[in-house]
């Protein structure tokens, strides 16, 4: 075991997308000062990297991760914050903070455990599920079209947004350490597999292709999360002073 | 002999009448009486009717009487509406470019602000130049006080308030009471000043009548942080972050917007990280009656977020009290590790009084020392475990939500769970042990009285004059949770009559009274959103 794992019981369902998402988030970090990172959750299966991790962590409420973040980033500058969010999470319960500290620019990170379903409370359609998704608040399948979770976040300021999937540990490794590394919103859709509830290996492994980007274009970029090939990689990046880099500029005034 | 005058000075939202009456106030002040100021407004940007009511006391004073000594009318319905309660028809000072009327002084406000080039909304500055005369003050003094109120175009409105002087006379003189000069200050004024008193390092909210003027006060102070978020529940979440990142923070709000954030008052309770919120209250349900006052979000406030976890509660009575108990609750959430929250009112919110801050405290958040394995929930004799924050080469701190262990990881096992249960049972224990020592009750008027009121949040300063007046007691709750009981209870000993006074439709104190085993004889209840005059109160057998 690393020195990044706690010696805490995993409660992940064998063969969950989770342990690679765990594996990657623990390799982009291993290098960088351990004590200036915290990782904030919300709750759901994604949200227990928070007691498996043995790093600073905030394990908060449903959907409100990233205001958390937010807090803790304008609290200490120095801090590397990255929350650790699922589907139903940001893009359900706490959407309006998602687009809101896109807009805003914010300094943080946010990694969405995008499973397409609510896994913890036994499998019920999110805003990712595709339509006809049957799950057990629909089951004759859902009558809703998804969202595009690279296309609104585009539309609402992310300054990078990238997609990775969860299976490719190195590949997602390298873009959740670039999203860190960004001044700036970094937005990282996985794609994460559910044994359970929605196994969506077989689908995936046969269509996801890597992408070698950035573009500095948000059509492009949107162009390329319609795709059925499933492209990963860093879709979009843009430099442009963080929300922090502004604060405290009128802080100082 | 209590020296006093009342001033209403009213108009449609968008004349002044606000300013005209900060500057009256200041008038006053600057001689040395007491101020208090009611702010009376309508949920509208132009039109309606808005007037303020300024009193000017030798005594301290924090409430309103039905009869005033001025009217000072912006427009026609200004006069129409107060001119009943003038004590003297005569002492109407009027904007007669807009309108006529029978008894008074007329000022042409309109014309004197045209000739020197001013804008429409100067006409305020006109009748309050006219006023100065009215009240007998020499000009010298009136325009030091002008000159500091009008920050911009300074030159030109002391030109037509002095054109207005001219042309206006004196009914009586004003005398200047002491040397003794008070800072004037509205209650989120106060608010804001005590939360930096107690070291507030950033304020995050989302704009709400009537806390919003924090939000705007605090915009302007240098070295903090302050932003509007996108909602309440990001307000409170966001101040849990800066919590955890061992920043003092804090946010306001009103009722509904306090709805908003009580799944964060519970997590603030289970993750131990200080939460502080400002529920400036106003009428309600629901939206209500979003620029007038109540005061029936107490129970709301006393239970809100939910599972078993404890809360500090304090209701200020009036600025100076803002000012320290709002320090006060900074230190106490910082302390223990729990949510703190200020419940004000719209009335001590916006209302405006003469101060005398002070606010001095030892109580100190306990820090980790940096021996061994931190433990954020370590279980300590007093329940209280040390805090240490993110950045901290030896510690890895996890905050959570769940139930946890001593280290922060989530538990279901049935004897941990019990443990970190009665852990914070030890540390609230501590924590009413130094709340039962600091001043949670006051006690005004006649202390021997076997008739007393209770009252708490801003109708304290009408129930004072009353107690006072009446040669009765009153009993004023200042902390409310955890509840005073000791002090209560002594407080009302030897009383047969127990009167509660309240702005509310079900007399929510009498409630939690009741749950304390103390039951009231008697409700008195205002609930059409304006406050008790001491009038009123009185007359209360
Ligand atoms: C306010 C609130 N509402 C509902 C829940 C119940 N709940 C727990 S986890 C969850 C869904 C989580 O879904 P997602 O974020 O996609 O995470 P996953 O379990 O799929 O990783 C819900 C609805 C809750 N904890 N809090
Ligand atoms: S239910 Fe799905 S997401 Fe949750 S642990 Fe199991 S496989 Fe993973």
């Amino acid at each position: 075991m690393d020195n990044l794992t706690l010696k805490t019981t995993n409660t992940w369902c064998p063969g969950c997308g989770n342990f690679f998402i765990f594996n990657a988030l623990k390799k982009a970090i291993a290098k960088k000062k351990k004590e200036n990172i915290v990782l904030v959750t919300g709750i759901g299966c994604h949200a227990k990297m928070a007691d498996y991790i043995n790093i600073n962590s905030f394990y908060g409420l449903h959907g409100r991760a990233i205001p958390v973040a937010q807090g803790i980033k304008a609290g200490n500058n120095n801090l590397s914050v990255i929350c650790s969010s699922g589907d139903g999470d940001s893009f359900n319960e706490g959407i309006s903070h998602l687009i809101h500290a896109a807009k805003r620019n914010n300094n943080i990170t946010v990694i969405i455990h995008d499973n397409h379903n609510f896994a913890l409370t036994v499998k019920q359609f999110t805003s990712t599920s595709p339509k006809g998704f049957k799950g057990s608040s629909t089951p004759y399948g859902s009558i809703e079209d998804p969202i595009n979770p690279i296309e609104l976040m585009i539309a609402s300021g992310a300054t990078f947004v990238a997609r990775g999937y969860a299976p490719k540990v190195d590949h997602l490794a390298d873009i959740i350490d670039k999203a860190i590394e960004h001044n700036g919103f970094s937005f990282v859709q996985v794609l994460q597999p559910c044994v359970t509830w929605f196994n969506t290996y077989q689908d995936y492994n046969k269509r996801v292709t890597e992408y070698y980007g950035p573009s500095n274009d948000k059509s492009k970029a949107i162009e390329l999360a319609y795709e059925e090939k499933l492209p990963i990689g860093v879709f979009y990046k843009k430099n442009k002073p963080s929300f922090e880099d502004l604060l405290l500029d009128k802080n100082a005034k | 002999m209590q020296k006093e005058y009342s001033i209403i000075v009213g108009g449609a939202a968008g004349l002044g009448s606000k300013k005209a009456g900060n500057i009256i106030a200041q008038l006053f002040s600057n001689l040395g009486y007491n101020i208090y100021v009611y702010e009376d407004y309508q949920s509208l940007i132009k039109g309606g009717h808005n007037f303020s009511l300024i009193r000017a006391s030798s005594k301290p004073v924090a409430a309103i009487r039905e009869r005033v000594d001025f009217v000072l009318a912006l427009d026609e319905p200004t006069a129409k509406l107060h001119f009943n309660q003038l004590k003297d028809k005569n002492s109407i000072v009027y904007n007669a470019d807009k309108f006529s009327f029978k008894y008074g002084i007329p000022v042409l406000a309109g014309q004197i602000t045209k000739e020197y080039g001013g804008i429409d909304i100067m006409q305020n500055t006109a009748l309050v130049g006219a006023f100065a005369k009215v009240i007998g003050l020499d000009w010298a003094y009136a325009k030091k006080v002008f000159k500091k109120e009008f920050s911009v175009s300074t030159e030109l409105n002391i030109n037509i308030a002095q054109s207005a002087y001219k042309s206006s006379k004196t009914l009586i003189s004003i005398p200047k009471i002491s040397n003794k000069i008070y800072p004037i200050l509205s209650g989120n004024q106060a608010i804001a000043m005590g939360a930096l008193a107690a070291g507030l390092e950033a304020y995050v909210a989302y704009p709400m009548t009537p806390a919003t003027g924090i939000l705007n006060y605090l915009s302007l102070v240098d070295n903090i942080t302050v932003f509007q978020s996108e909602n309440e529940i990001a307000a409170a979440n966001t101040v849990m972050g800066f919590s955890f990142a061992g920043k003092r923070a804090m946010t306001g709000t009103s009722g509904g917007g306090f709805a908003l954030m009580n799944e964060a008052i519970a997590l603030s309770g289970q993750s131990e990280t200080p939460l502080v919120i400002v529920d400036g209250q106003r009428m309600g349900p629901s939206t209500g009656v979003p620029t007038y006052n109540s005061q029936s979000d107490l129970l709301h406030v006393l239970s809100a977020g939910p599972g078993d976890f404890e809360r500090f509660v304090v209701a200020p009575g009036d600025a100076n009290e803002a000012f320290y108990y709002s320090a006060l609750a900074i230190d106490i959430a910082w302390k223990y590790q729990l949510p703190s929250i200020i419940i004000t009112d719209k009335d001590l919110c916006e209302g405006t009084y003469s101060c005398d801050l002070e606010y001095k405290s030892s109580i100190k958040s306990k820090l980790w020392n940096g021996k061994g394995e931190y433990l954020r929930y370590q279980n300590t004799k007093d329940g209280v475990s040390p805090m240490a924050f993110p950045g901290n080469v030896k510690a890895v701190v996890k905050g959570t939500s769940y139930e946890h262990d001593e280290f922060g990881v989530s538990v279901e096992d049935s004897k941990k769970i019990k443990e970190m249960q009665d852990k914070r049972s030890k540390k609230y224990r501590e924590f009413h042990k130094e709340v039962s020592k600091l001043k949670g009750v006051n006690v005004y008027g006649n202390k021997k009285s076997k008739t007393a009121v209770i009252a708490w949040g801003s109708v304290k300063g009408s129930a004072i004059e009353m107690a006072e007046k009446l040669n009765i007691k009153l009993i004023q709750p200042v902390i409310l949770s955890p509840f005073p009981k000791k002090q209560i209870l002594k407080a009302i000993n030897g009383v047969d009559k127990l009167i509660l006074l309240e702005l509310s439709n079900s007399g929510q104190m009498a409630k939690l009274l009741s749950c304390n085993g103390i039951n009231v004889t008697k409700k008195v209840l205002k609930y059409d959103g304006r406050p008790f005059t001491i009038d009123q109160l009185i007359k209360i057998k």
